[in-house]
């Protein structure tokens, strides 16, 4: 598996990151020397396994649907960047 | 007062042969004193400590039997929430965030009547094995200065082994407790997936991640342990019903335990002193009348890769929330909403962590999702049968908690994969939610520690501790530390 800059740039586009030409390069030849070492995995034989998220029991949790304490208003816009009017403010998103 | 353990620190508050503020006091000169050339400590609760420590002075002096560690100073990882205390992940991007909620170990501490005094430097967001990542600058080795202390609960280790605090919490999501513990000469647990709440622990890889104890022996250990272990419905993960109890008594000798070794891990890509280290703890196991037997580790080639895979596409969803709206670092440069989202997670996040996140995009972007998300799911169940079969056979699994000491400062942050390769021991007990302890067990030829890891199966914890014991009781490589402290 071979990750052009191109892919990587995919990528950073998906994860929301901006990169810059330079940056790109060396993220690409990174990423490539941990994908070629990643890559053993694809010889190992998993048919007919069923993948797992986890590997210890997890069972539904039921409880009753009452209103417990939360966070107040105040405390929730605590550590935001800018905020108005008890709203968290953000550049305008529609003319 | 400085180097009692932390029980023995508690049994003398107790007696009121020291006061918990006198202690207090003690530890934060000694961190004003020293940690200019650690760097262990992001933050130092001073007031807060101060504080804290009358409230629960008052419950000790009227006969309040809190746990076995009250009135103890602890420090925390910087990952871990703490209500009012500056809580940065060693990040850019939280630099300045204040939790307005405590993870649910700190409302256990608390109760336990522990007093946090400050908070840990870390691998960034948890991310590396060095504590070099952070955003803060490195934590230094207390063993040599110019050497790391492991990661990425760099600062847990360097702490308790420089003497700047009893005891620490760390988190563990590829080895980030045992890995330090091993550089830096303390002893460490690595609980099992579900046994501690991870409630207000800032997410790595979650199906991976788990707080747990450093300290200096596995007593002091096994204590916190309990302290923080036990159901919290906030976190429908942590699947244990009650907190650990283990027992008092320590037994001298290990008949009838059968003890793995894995052949495989010793032959190439090891440190010889760190191989015969731990070859030489199985002969003192052996001799405390413990069963050794060879056995090869299954999978070894695969377990890097699937645990890479899928810390990264953990870490990619759960660092999605740093969008720099609601908490975190916000860009002035942003004037559009996609541009708030792209500069601030661009100049909030370091290299490693944006190095991981693009990982992790990338192997559950469609198209490579089968190939190698899926994948490692499978190798994880595959894992997860193979140590199955060893518990039917072992007690316990002994093994080398990293293949190397503690290297030079810079020596391998410019090269990713070889700082992953270091995690070839460690991941498998994540990646089968595992309990792991760490130990020291002896120093290379520079004088620097060397750690071994007893793995154990889901909710073993009181075999391993046992074994711990009896191996502490028969060595001191754990009571050593550096000349100057």
């Amino acid at each position: 598996m071979k990750i052009t800059a191109d892919e990587a740039a995919k990528m950073a586009a998906l994860a929301q990151i901006k990169m810059n030409e330079r940056e790109a390069a060396e993220y690409t030849g990174e990423l490539n020397s941990i994908m070629a070492y990643i890559d053993r995995i694809k010889v190992l034989d998993t048919d007919d396994i069923q993948p797992t998220i986890y590997v210890l029991p997890l069972q539904n949790v039921w409880r009753e649907d009452e209103v417990q304490p939360c966070l107040s208003n105040e405390q929730a816009l605590a550590n935001a960047a800018e905020t108005e009017a008890g709203m968290y403010l953000v550049p305008r998103v529609i003319e | 007062m400085i180097g009692l353990s932390a029980l023995e620190l508690a049994e003398a508050v107790r007696s009121e042969q020291i006061g918990v503020a006198e202690a207090v006091k003690a530890y934060l000169e000694r961190i004003e004193n020293i940690d200019s050339q650690l760097n262990a400590f992001l933050t130092v609760s001073r007031k807060e400590a101060l504080t804290r420590a009358e409230v629960v002075q008052k419950k000790i002096s009227a006969g309040e039997r809190l746990s076995a560690l009250a009135g103890v100073p602890i420090a925390l990882k910087d990952n871990i929430s703490t209500t009012g205390v500056t809580t940065t992940c060693a990040s850019k991007m939280l630099a300045g965030y204040v939790p307005v909620y405590n993870a649910s170990v700190v409302d256990k501490l608390e109760q336990a009547g522990m007093i946090v005094i400050g908070k840990l430097n870390m691998d960034e967001f948890a991310m590396g094995g060095s504590s070099e990542t952070g955003a803060f600058g490195p934590v230094r080795n207390p063993w040599d200065m110019t050497r790391v202390a492991g990661g990425s609960s760099g600062g847990c280790a360097a702490a308790v082994a420089g003497r700047e605090i009893p005891i620490a919490l760390g988190s563990d999501t590829g080895g980030s407790i045992r890995q330090p513990c091993s550089f830096c000469g303390v002893t460490g647990i690595k609980p099992t997936y579900g046994s501690v709440s991870r409630y207000g622990l800032i997410a790595y890889a979650s199906s991976l991640d788990q707080i747990g104890p450093l300290g200096q022996d596995i007593n002091d250990c096994a204590a916190l342990l309990s302290i923080i272990s036990g159901p919290d419905e906030k976190d429908r993960t942590c699947v244990i019903d009650k907190p650990f109890v283990f027992s008092q008594s320590v037994p001298e000798r290990l008949e009838g335990i059968k003890i793995g070794l894995p052949s495989n891990y010793f032959h190439s890509g090891i440190d010889a002193a760190v191989k015969d280290s731990v070859l030489a703890a199985a002969e003192e196991l052996a001799s405390a009348g413990a069963e050794v037997e060879e056995f090869v580790m299954p999978l070894m080639d695969f377990l890097i890769p699937a645990y890479y895979i899928i810390a990264c596409a953990e870490a990619s969803s759960n660092l999605s929330r740093f969008d720099g709206i609601r908490y975190g670092y916000r860009s002035a440069e942003g004037k559009t909403l996609a541009e708030v989202y792209r500069l601030s997670r661009s100049e909030g996040f370091g290299l490693e962590v944006k190095r991981r996140i693009m990982l992790g995009s990338f192997v559950l972007s469609s198209g490579y999702y089968d190939a190698y998300y899926k994948k490692a799911l499978q190798a994880q169940v595959l894992l997860k049968d193979a140590y199955n079969h060893l518990f039917k056979c072992f007690d316990l699994i002994l093994s080398p908690v990293a293949p190397t000491t503690a290297y030079k400062l810079g020596e391998n942050v410019d090269d990713p994969l070889k700082m992953y390769l270091g995690d070839i021991y460690t991941v498998s007990v994540n990646l089968a939610g595992l309990p792991s302890v760490a130990l020291p067990c002896g120093f290379d030829g520079q004088g620097l520690p060397i750690g071994l890891q007893f793995i154990g199966d889901a909710f073993a914890e009181e075999k391993l501790i046992q074994a711990a014991r009896v191996y502490q009781g028969r060595t001191d490589y754990h009571t050593k530390r550096p000349g100057w402290t």
